[in-house]
């Protein structure tokens, strides 16, 4: 009895793992780690929609020197354990030329090994800074570093003669390492940190949390967050009375943060990349073509806002298309180091100079100081 | 015996010929899902013996994996060379640390993998044991939700706590060296050795639960499955029983979570989520509650579609039709003997009619 | 920490308390009828909030509401009928399993409608900022709604069970199924329409909440787990119980955060609900008797 059932299962192997063996030579591969489904889903969805249109629409011009791309969407639903599978999946077997992604700072890092180990370029759109700092040599990442947004943020709050603040995070990858470099960098800035609370991303109300920061008397409350509870940290910061300035991190790159804040987000102050404010660029600068067309494309055909998320999987896709371009080759080490020498690209996130000490390629100037007004994204201070 | 002992060889050649396969048809990485799944399949049969055999359901069980993985990943990763002070030097004294160079090329004194994962399990078990007292003392869905509680305290503890990397898990974990030459890595290279190193585990792991079935306390255990109060009566310690099976299913796991942080090299939160606790529920409900060889069989088909993103963006969503579907229509599960009967009464109709 | 502090954290916790209390009813009401913990409870409040934003978009807002509440109790109707009115002296073990089933299939069902993204209705009246002020204490109108209609809910099922004919037939059935059937009742029929009562109170509660929060494919998990962790502390089976549970348990966890680091506030709920099962079972206000476990 038991016999027969190893029976079966053998040829059921047999026959998964000789379907599987199949391959095609031509196309250019690429794979995708995205957490589409699941708890980072709002990063994943307009990433993996992003690199969808991207591929057909490269495709339908010809391909990349002639060569079609073939794109393998991966959904790791945020789980590390998935995200090592399928990326030893979309090395060894399907032999792709790089990954985009991951979605989230945890399972890059889990997989930055494998990617070195297999020498496979690794795009990633998470944020963290350890993903490149120290410098991995296949391993670089597209999001803008955390460290300039909190710069940007300091900045402004200098100039407004702020010095103690509040800090609420969401208790994901992106909120502990934008924690990790407000503390770090606040001293330098004569900027002291009163009270500081770490949230659920699945929180409901956080009125509590923020009582305990007016109550410190904080003079601005800095949201540092990626997840969707930031909403609610705005709106219920503004009715409990807190009448000081909010600062939100470039995780708020989302309209429907906005509309899920209503009212009390207006006036909220944040770096983010240009993307949000595309129209209202002016015509000289170096990113409002490529902003313009990126949001007109994906809000035509998605029926929804762009966001900065999708953004970062559009930098990842483009720089790697324009990596293998500048090599007119497919071999990993050519195209990588194409992308390690590129100076200049402009991208949704900013304009990109890679080097070798350089995986990120963003400074400072990729972020412009933004606020909502009448509940759509403006201009800071303009 | 000699039937059991049948059934290991039996399976023990599949394995090696699903290897020998993928070898011949160069379709070798298969592999890395394969021995993932081994690895999972040993919460799996944990999980079986507690919930089908012992009758106790546990929606938590993801938790003591994480707890055998976490501590494990923790005490190989956390650099001790900024710390002096006596009980540092006591144990390296002792051996227990070693050093080894990190991803870029640093100096890291840890714990070596063989005392972290006898701690990390040890741990696991004795938590199983403080816990394990008073909640298996409850019956039906109370029992349920002390064990999803126990899923969830452990899950939030790991989210919430720096030193174990929060959100971000732990990563570039070292490789586990079993004995000299034979290693738990993720390396490419030492691929197939790394299969059977997992079926080996696996392997070993059915011939002790299979023993345990047919021993005095698994028989007990049938008897408290079936009418607790009558065994009470008979003068079987139900209570301590229940108790050492419950310890038994969480040192499975622990072990399953400290192997497979080891082979991929890091441990997240997800790992200890109500969802994962979940999953495994289901494959032992498809498998069959009280049927061992068959939930290794579903564990090793299910987990292995899983990790190959076979199912998609659909992926939790298959499991919870499975959970709905087999409960509904089928809740001893699908490969029970009587399934087989029954289909080979209607395949090969008896009474020696002849087709004409 | 000064009185106004205190009642501020006192209003945060009275807030989410109601929407604890809220669930737990749904959860009660189940129980009640049936012996099974809905672990789909939650899947109720996501799918009133979510279908309330969707009909938003064409109906005034009372309007989309009221539609709202009316599907997901047709709903909770359908997966009464198609998942569990069929099956006979079904294990406990084989309920739960069930409705985790179907928590995560309703879940996985909403994320492929809706997407991923998060949706809020508007507030009732003003909006995300005003507030109302009463010394130095802050209360948005939304917490009032919330509070004022999770009242009117407990006191109209309390009602409805003590004083109307379905009411009685109902906690006839609850309390002994075969003599109910004996006086004609149709105890099928009973479940029936626990189901339905538990979807649309969890969806009215969706819906008031909503505006303060948001709403997204999987807000019911971390609700549903709250939820009996409160119905279990008021004593499976007592609705009213459940009320107080909630707010108990809101304000607890409002409170932990002046002790503990925000990011432990879950803990606090399942440790108190381990804490109870070990200890106390049957909850702070419910009878040994009701707390055994019944037959479906």
């Amino acid at each position: 009895m038991k016999g027969r059932n190893g029976i079966i299962v053998a040829i059921v192997a047999l026959a998964l793992l000789v379907g599987a063996g199949v391959q095609a030579a031509e196309p250019i591969k690429v794979g995708a780690i995205l957490a589409v489904t699941g708890p980072a889903s709002f990063l994943g969805g307009p990433e993996s929609r992003t690199l969808e249109m991207l591929a057909e629409e490269v495709n339908a011009k010809g391909g990349i020197n002639g060569h079609k791309v073939e794109l393998f969407i991966m959904d790791s639903g945020a789980n590390p354990e998935k995200a090592v599978s399928f990326a030893k999946q979309l090395i060894e077997e399907k032999k792709v030329l790089a990954i985009l992604g991951p979605s989230t700072s945890g399972e890059t890092m889990q997989i930055k090994g494998i990617a070195e180990e297999g020498k496979t370029i690794l795009l990633s759109c998470a944020a963290a800074e350890v993903i490149v700092n120290p410098v991995a040599k296949w391993v670089f990442k597209t999001p803008q570093k955390d460290s300039d947004a909190i710069q940007a943020i300091f900045n402004q709050m200098k100039s407004m003669k702020i010095s103690k603040i509040g800090v609420l995070s969401g208790n994901t990858g992106f909120g502990k390492a934008g924690k990790g470099q407000i503390e770090k960098l606040a001293p330098e800035n004569g900027i002291t940190i009163v009270a500081s609370e770490v949230y659920d991303k699945a929180s409901t109300d956080l009125t509590a949390e923020v009582t305990k920061l007016k109550a410190a008397n904080v003079e601005a409350i800095v949201n540092w967050s990626i997840v969707p509870a930031q909403s609610i940290v705005i709106k219920n910061a503004r009715q409990i009375g807190f009448t000081g300035p909010i600062f939100q991190s470039h995780g708020f790159g989302n309209i429907k943060y906005v509309e899920a804040a209503g009212a009390a987000a207006e006036g909220v102050i944040f770096p983010a990349g240009r993307l949000l404010v595309a129209d209202v660029l002016p015509d000289s600068n170096p990113q409002k073509p490529v902003l313009v067309k990126y949001k007109n494309d994906y809000e035509k055909k998605y029926k929804e806002d762009a966001s900065t998320f999708g953004g970062h999987a559009y930098d990842a896709f483009m720089i790697l298309a324009k990596a293998i371009e500048k090599a007119d080759s497919t071999d990993k080490e050519k195209v990588r180091d194409a992308i390690e020498t590129m100076r200049g690209f402009v991208g949704t996130g900013g304009v990109f100079d890679f080097s070798v000490e350089d995986h990120n390629g963003l400074g400072i100037d990729a972020f412009e100081l933004l606020t909502v007004k009448d509940g759509k994204f403006a201009l800071y201070g303009k | 015996m000699r039937k059991q002992g049948l059934q290991i060889a039996g399976f023990a050649s599949v394995v090696a010929a699903i290897q020998l396969v993928t070898s011949l048809t160069g379709n070798v990485y298969h592999l890395t899902q394969l021995t993932m799944s081994a690895y999972y399949s040993l919460v799996v049969l944990g999980l079986c013996i507690l919930t089908g055999y012992a009758g106790q359901i546990s929606i938590g069980h993801a938790g003591f994996f994480a707890i055998g993985g976490y501590l494990s990943a923790l005490l190989t990763t956390y650099d001790l060379s900024a710390h002096g002070g006596p009980i540092v030097s006591g144990l390296a004294a002792m051996g227990i640390l070693t050093r080894r160079p990190d991803l870029y090329g640093g100096d890291l004194l840890t714990v070596h993998p063989w005392p972290a994962c006898i701690f990390a399990v040890l741990t696991a078990v004795a938590v199983a044991y403080a816990i394990g007292g008073p909640v298996l003392k409850l019956k039906g869905h109370y029992l349920a939700m002390a064990t999803l509680g126990f899923g969830i305290i452990v899950y939030r503890i790991v989210l919430g706590t720096e030193l174990v990397g929060s959100a971000d898990g732990i990563y570039d974990v070292p490789a586990f060296p079993l004995l000299p030459g034979i290693a738990v890595s993720g390396k490419s290279s030492l691929r197939v050795m790394n299969y059977y190193v997992a079926w080996g585990f696996v392997i070993l792991g059915m011939v002790f639960l299979l023993n345990l079935v047919r021993s005095r306390v698994g028989r007990a255990l049938a008897s408290i499955h079936g009418a607790e109060d009558a065994a009470e009566a008979m003068g079987i310690p139900t209570a301590r029983y229940k108790l050492k099976i419950f310890v038994v299913s969480a040192a499975f796991a622990a072990v399953a979570g400290v192997l497979l942080t080891h082979y991929n090299g890091g441990i997240g939160p997800s790992e200890s989520s109500v969802m994962k606790s979940i999953r495994y529920l289901a494959i032992v409900a498809i498998g069959g509650m009280a049927n061992l060889w068959g939930t290794l069989l579903m564990s090793l088909l299910l987990n292995y579609l899983s990790l190959r993103g076979y199912f998609g963006t659909y992926d939790d969503a298959v499991f919870g039709g499975i959970l709905i579907l087999i409960m509904l229509f089928a809740p001893d599960g699908l490969l029970r003997r009587q399934l087989f009967e029954e289909l080979k009464a209607a395949v090969f109709p008896a009474g020696g009619e002849k087709e004409t | 920490m000064n009185l106004d502090l205190f009642l501020q954290y006192m209003v945060a916790g009275v807030t989410y308390g109601t929407v604890y209390g809220i669930v737990a009813v749904g959860f009660n009401i189940i129980y009640n009828a049936t012996g099974i913990i809905n672990f789909a409870q939650g899947e109720f409040v996501m799918l009133g909030g979510m279908t309330a934003v969707t009909l938003g978009r064409f109906l005034p807002l009372p309007a989309a509401i009221l539609v709202a509440v009316l599907v997901t109790t047709a709903v909770g109707a359908l997966i009464e009928i198609l998942f569990i009115r069929w099956l006979h002296r079904p294990s406990v073990l084989r309920m739960i399993v069930i409705t985790i089933g179907l928590s995560i299939l309703i879940r996985e069902a909403a994320l492929h409608i809706w997407g991923e993204s998060v949706r809020a209705l508007p507030y009732f009246t003003g909006t995300s900022v005003t507030s109302i002020r009463l010394g130095g204490v802050y209360i948005s109108p939304q917490v009032l709604w919330v509070v004022g209609i999770g009242a009117v809910v407990v006191v109209i099922l309390g009602g409805f069970f003590r004083y109307t004919l379905l009411g009685m037939q109902m906690r006839a059935c609850a309390a002994n199924r075969d003599a109910a059937r004996l006086c004609g009742i149709s105890a099928k029929n009973m479940v029936t329409l626990s189901f339905m009562l538990s979807a649309g109170i969890g969806a009215i509660g969706g819906c008031i909440v909503s505006p303060i929060t948001y709403v997204a494919y999987d807000s019911g998990v971390p609700l549903a787990i709250k939820g009996f962790t409160v119905a279990i502390l008021g004593g499976l089976g007592n609705s009213l119980a459940s009320a107080g549970a909630g707010m108990l348990l809101g304000i607890l966890e409002s409170l932990s955060i002046s002790v503990l680091p925000a990011a432990y506030k879950d803990v606090i709920s399942v440790a108190i609900l381990l804490g109870i099962l070990f200890v106390r079972p049957s909850g702070l206000f419910g009878s040994i008797e009701a707390a055994r476990l019944k037959e479906f």
